[in-house]
């Protein structure tokens, strides 16, 4: 990827003044467009309610050379999922470029101008889609006038196709290199009189032939991630940061580690005390001509430290705690009929309670980040998901103007949640201030990440149900206690907040009359942050867990009665089941829709030939989640051996995003969140003793690996054309993972899971 | 003290201690930065690169122990018609999600095809499982290298 600017003859088009030019009529979508005549006192949703919104001018993420080389800006970070790929193809559809002739270029962190920049919450494509095909439009439209103009004939006689405009009679033709330097005179129109192609006339859209632009540097090494930065006089830094959060450094003495060859400085951070946000946790910093000596220095160092407020936190006593917390009332999320009533009355009653602990998101790349200071300006090169958040927090923590400020986004080996939080690139900046402006490198090592991380949070759920004699739920009792990620901001909350009580557990859509949801207090006692998918990974495992349970209770198969709690297909208003947050969109644009949720628990069931006679040992198990508005259901087959030894064949997955602007790239994040949700599931967990995490690399955090996950994963997505709102793709499919798979454990063994991970419970 | 590495057929005089891992080796003094540190104690594989056609993990191999040897990393496993078909066959697949883990995904899928041209699933299961991807793109590695093996 190139953080250096083009070297190649790049006209960007300038703003002049607008010359009313108007094109003739044609298919005008104005898709989106109301948020245009918001008042500031109504509600905004979607990319409208985010940090700085939305940019849609073409003068801002498109450039054409005069050889026909069109260069586009992706604002958004690269962390797998293929934005680099999918948001420019988007533009170079409605452009009608050669996709062989675009090249893609990232933008450094600057909100006003290209919009929010903050990739998470599964939103890239659904808030950039529209936008961006505007832009693609735009610029299409100046290059069609530019040629009009040429020829001198009306612009309705000619229309671009595949990188040339064409004067339909007289097939006349002009390249856009050649049309470059006219078009990029002419204002940019009217936003309202933009001809957006329909979905039939898609080159690129919807398709999925589009190979991922970073695909050629990646197989040959050349991919630049955040960790491979190089500059001119680099310095090398590994930090030694306090064991428990919110500790701190009480004397050290460097003196062995600077006789270690290479290290050159051993310099201390500040920590901020709880809750630290962003910030660094503080800690002593050693730095030398390579990473090998910064970590032979980091290990010669000796600290005393002070641990304390969290200097007993005991994952084991705090498992314990959740669970009193979770027998007892606590604070009403959502409440409908007469639970209590219900449960007394009910001819029999169904408990149980799940655990799921604390995870690290360990991105194959760990952080790192790169600054340096010249002339009073700070440049930072950094892996980051929130390039903005990454830019404020360097400048306010320098104390240098916010100009004076530059972030570069290299690519990132992987981010899920870890990278949102910037706290790295931090710790480069203020290294490199400390060091009159050297560039610094931070480099985590792997046990850096996985003992500081902002951990997924912990959870016991507890669930209680009342059966009628037919053996459906009558009543629904489910308590939730997770500390929450608002505690690293502020004062901690010790309840769940409404964007993680809208993860899947107030808002679910089954057919029950007394439905009651509580959230007793948790506090948090280290970093707590977002991880791929978020609270909906314990909900979901606990819901979709404890549906199957009472399926076994009442003796239904667990698909029937699965389909039968979500009841008839409806569109549930997310406010009428206490859900206020309806991730950032429109309640009445994003309505629950339960046939949607039926229709991917029939086409997984389906593919999987569900129903099918198992040998002894074999089982399948069924899971649906709503999230991200999107709707996923998933059957997985297993087979347990005498010993426990456990073998997951197969997964069929069913996919429900509305349109997939890049089907291929839904597919490959359909298939990785499957490969992440077992690793959840089968292994990953983080404990605390003493405050301190117990574990240190992926010998003792386990994640996924190739010979213990399903070799056969099938994604099955549902079709839908573009009139269907865009759902989110990269998070949606890991929460049914963990508990299709407990379900189908239990089918071939009849041993139910309720605590993650599963280690070594199927041999105990 | 200089230690003499041959690097994808080159040759480097570097003056490092000679118990430094290859691995910052490359990265740092030599700034070849396509292998990658994922773990610092061979548990993820992301380091991988050949020594004398072996996989090897860069994070504990000392370049005391290189001495004599040829290092092929991912920058050169495109001039082997072996490395050339794997990497054809990861894009041709769409393999990489993020493409951290992917250099040394393609030095172990590389090494399994010299040693073993038509692997199985379970020759591909004990030659990849050393490599995490935490993106889970098994499925894509396990027939990107299938495709490779019959592509010979």
């Amino acid at each position: 990827m190139s953080i250096v600017k083009d070297s190649i003859d790049v006209i960007n088009v300038s703003r002049r003044t607008f010359l009313g030019a108007i094109p003739a009529a044609g298919l005008v979508l104005a898709v989106g467009f109301p948020r245009f005549a918001l008042s500031s006192d109504e509600p905004k949703y979607g990319a409208d309610s985010m940090p700085h919104g939305w940019v849609d001018d073409p003068l801002v993420f498109v450039a054409i050379a005069t050889d026909g080389t069109v260069t586009m800006t992706c604002h958004r970070q690269e962390m797998g999922q293929g934005v680099r790929t999918s948001l420019p193809m988007v533009i170079a559809d409605e452009l009608e470029a050669d996709w062989s002739r675009v090249r893609v270029t990232q933008a450094q962190a600057d909100e006003v101008r290209f919009g929010n920049q903050d990739t998470d919450g599964s939103r890239s494509v659904r808030h950039f889609f529209e936008p961006m095909r505007r832009c693609g439009a735009a610029a299409r439209t100046m290059l069609e006038q530019a040629a009009a103009a040429q020829w001198r004939v009306p612009l309705a006689e000619v229309a671009a196709n595949n990188h040339e405009v064409v004067h339909r009679s007289t097939n006349r033709k002009l390249g856009y290199g050649a049309l470059a330097k006219a078009a990029s005179q002419l204002p940019v129109p009217a936003r309202q009189t933009l001809r957006l192609k329909a979905p039939t006339q898609f080159r690129y859209i919807g398709k999925g032939d589009v190979k991922i632009v970073d695909g050629p540097d990646i197989v040959a090494g050349r991919g630049m991630y955040g960790i491979d930065t190089q500059l001119d006089g680099l310095l090398y830094a590994v930090v030694a940061r306090p064991a428990v959060y919110g500790g701190k450094v009480v004397s050290h003495d460097a003196t062995s580690a600077l006789k270690v060859p290479g290290v050159v400085r051993v310099i201390e951070i500040p920590g901020t005390p709880p809750p630290s946000e962003f910030q660094p946790l503080g800690g002593i910093a050693v730095i030398a001509t390579n990473t090998w000596a910064a970590i032979q220095g980091r290990n010669a160092l000796k600290i005393q430290w002070n641990d304390g407020l969290n200097g007993s936190y005991d994952s084991t006593a705090y498992k314990a705690s959740l669970e009193t917390a979770t027998r007892k009332p606590g604070q009403v999320a959502r409440n409908q009929g007469d639970v209590a009533g219900a449960l007394q009355g009910a001819p029999r009653r169904v408990q149980a309670e799940y655990y799921i602990p604390h995870m690290a998101q360990a991105p194959m790349e760990p952080p790192a980040a790169t600054a340096r200071i010249v002339n009073g300006r700070c440049e930072v090169w950094a892996a980051v998901q929130a390039p903005q958040a990454t830019h404020d927090r360097v400048s306010k923590r320098l104390g240098l103007p916010s100009d004076r400020v530059t972030v570069n986004v290299t690519l990132l080996g992987g981010g899920f949640g870890r990278k949102s939080k910037p706290d790295y690139a931090v710790e480069a900046a203020l290294l490199s201030q400390a060091m009159d402006g050297k560039p610094v490198k931070v480099t985590w090592t792997r046990e850096d990440d996985i003992q500081h991380s902002y951990y997924h949070t912990v959870s016991v759920e507890h669930l209680e149900a009342g059966l009628n004699a037919a053996g459906k739920p009558i009543a629904w009792l489910h308590r939730s206690a997770a500390p929450s990620i608002k505690s690293i901001f502020g004062p901690d909350p010790q309840h769940e907040q409404p964007f993680e009580r809208g993860m899947g557990l107030v808002n679910v859509p089954f057919d029950i009359p007394n439905l009651r949801i509580e959230n007793p207090e948790a506090a948090a006692h280290t970093r707590i942050g977002w991880f791929r998918s978020v609270s909906n990974i314990p909900h979901a495992f606990a819901i979709q867990s404890f549906v199957a349970e009472l399926a076994a209770a009442a003796g239904h198969d667990p698909k029937d009665y699965l389909l039968d709690l979500i009841g008839p297909a409806r569109r549930i208003d997310p406010r009428n089941m206490d859900d206020s947050w309806n991730y950032t969109e429109s309640p009445l644009v994003y309505p629950l829709d339960t046939g949607r949720l039926r229709r991917v628990i029939e086409t997984a069931a389906q593919q999987a030939a569900w129903g099918r006679k198992m040998p002894a040992g074999h089982g399948l198990g069924i899971a649906a989640h709503y999230s991200f508005l999107s709707y996923v259901a998933v059957v997985i087959e297993v087979a347990v051996g005498n010993k426990g030894d456990l073998t997951i064949a197969r997964a069929d997955i069913a996919f429900d995003c509305g349109p997939q602007v890049n089907p291929e790239r839904v597919r490959s994040q359909l298939e990785g969140a499957c490969v992440m949700g077992l690793g959840n599931a089968l292994h990953s967990e983080i404990t605390f003793k003493a405050g301190r995490v117990e574990q240190g690399n992926f010998n003792n955090f386990r994640v996924a690996r190739m010979n213990e996950t399903a070799r056969d994963i099938r994604v099955h997505l549902i079709p839908a054309d573009f009139s269907t709102p865009l759902g989110g793709v990269g998070e949606p499919g890991v929460p049914p993972i963990a508990p299709a798979l407990c379900n189908a454990i239990f089918a071939a063994t009849g041993k139910r899971i309720r605590r993650l991970p599963i280690a070594g419970q199927l041999s105990a | 003290m200089s230690t003499t590495l041959n690097v994808n057929g080159k040759s480097f005089t570097v003056d490092v201690p000679g118990d430094t891992p290859l691995l910052w080796t490359l990265r740092d003094v030599l700034g070849m930065t396509g292998t990658k540190f994922g773990c610092g104690i061979a548990l993820c594989g992301a380091c991988t690169f050949h020594l004398d056609g072996v996989s090897t993990r860069a994070c504990i191999t000392p370049i005391s122990a290189t001495v004599g040897k040829k290092i092929t990393t991912i920058e050169a496993i495109g001039d082997d018609d072996v490395g050339k078909r794997v990497q054809a066959a990861w894009l041709d697949l769409g393999v990489p999600q993020c493409g951290y883990c992917q250099s040394g995904q393609i030095m172990a899928a590389t090494a399994l095809l010299k040693q073993k041209p038509r692997p199985s699933d379970d020759d591909i299961d004990a030659a990849m499982s050393g490599n995490i991807c935490r993106c889970g793109t098994y499925p894509r590695i396990r027939a990107a290298i299938k495709q490779a093996a019959s592509a010979e």
